[in-house]
């Protein structure tokens, strides 16, 4: 199964952006699964972040988790200020406490204009990015969160996989 | 197990503790049989709650999905609250797994349905059908891709 479509300028990315090396994030912002590979993610940047490009991608299951879709829309509005992987850090630092109101809180910490930041969250836009991104993911068989695709292709197995794949890849 | 062309053998099974449904009923709209082992299986990757997530791209095709597994119907409603689904899933209970077998998706050792897909179009034919490794969720795509060449027939 791959990766429809490729990776664009649309994308939301960090790390090296000529690397070689591409892996993709289909994720949930309330998937506890998505939580607890969030720190081994960030470790893997901090260690490999010159030979990776990271892409993360929305896949809120809706229905499952209430409140999976406002936190996706509130990383998007962050977006707009710049401010994408700091609101998508600080939703997973604090997943346990998430709703509407602690996005609200969250925009403040990161000092975002919040009336601009409210508006924001009710631009059809968002709404088409995020849903573009849950349709590019089923289309590229994504069948859970979190999902990951490395170089385009679906990756069978989880954030500790892709850290054994990428010491392999260094060692050799 | 049953493939491209083959007749869609009826079955008339419970979706609610009162309501059954058969698949006949349903001819003039596409069909998607999802044969599953067991509800309750881990939440973020789990068959069902995908395609829950999925309905209106398979209503974007004039289509309906049932899910299939030996559970009884008071354990499939359990597991429809807990899971928020919004389409039925149909109890195989009674005799057991005579629904499976008909598909030739029984796993007799398990004593539960293979994990298996089937598309059957609006006569009623199957269109597309796979079996997945018993522990991984096949997710969507195949199906919409089957949804997909049915349109451009």
């Amino acid at each position: 199964m791959s990766l429809k479509p490729a990776v664009s300028n649309t994308d939301h990315t960090q790390g090296n952006q000529n690397a070689d090396l591409v892996i993709v994030e289909y994720g949930d912002y309330q998937c506890p699964y998505c939580g607890a590979a969030y720190p081994v993610l960030k470790e893997l940047m901090s260690k490999f972040g010159n030979q990776i490009k990271f892409v993360f991608r929305n896949f809120p299951l809706s229905e499952m988790h209430q409140y999976a879709r406002p936190a996706a829309l509130a990383a998007e509005a962050a977006n707009l200020q710049g401010k994408f992987w700091e609101m998508h850090d600080a939703i997973y630092e604090n997943q346990r406490y998430l709703n509407e109101n602690f996005l609200l809180e969250l925009a403040q910490k990161l000092h975002l204009n919040i009336d601009q930041f409210k508006t924001d969250l009710e631009k059809p836009e968002l709404a088409e990015k995020v849903d573009a991104d849950f349709e590019s993911g089923i289309i590229s068989g994504v069948n859970g969160t979190p999902s990951f695709f490395v170089n385009g292709k679906k990756f069978d197995g989880g954030a500790e996989d892709l850290f054994q794949l990428l010491n392999e890849n260094t060692a050799s | 197990m049953l493939q491209k062309n083959d007749i869609a053998p009826d079955f008339t099974l419970f979706a609610t503790p009162d309501q059954k449904i058969t698949l006949s009923e349903f001819k003039g709209q596409n069909v998607i049989l999802a044969f599953y082992p067991a509800d309750w299986s881990p939440v973020c990757s789990d068959q069902m709650a995908l395609y829950n997530e999925t309905l209106k791209y398979f209503k974007k095709y004039d289509t309906e999905i049932f899910g299939i597994s030996v559970d009884s119907k008071w354990c499939h409603l359990a597991f429809s609250q807990s899971r928020n689904l919004h389409f039925p899933l149909l109890a195989d209970f009674e005799s057991k797994g005579e629904t499976a077998r008909k598909y030739g998706v029984y796993n007799e050792e398990e004593g539960e349905c293979n994990r298996a897909l089937f598309v059957i179009n609006k006569e009623g034919i199957i269109e597309w059908s796979y079996l997945s490794p018993i522990a991984i969720n096949p997710g969507a795509d195949g199906i919409l891709e089957a949804l997909e060449s049915l349109k451009t027939q």
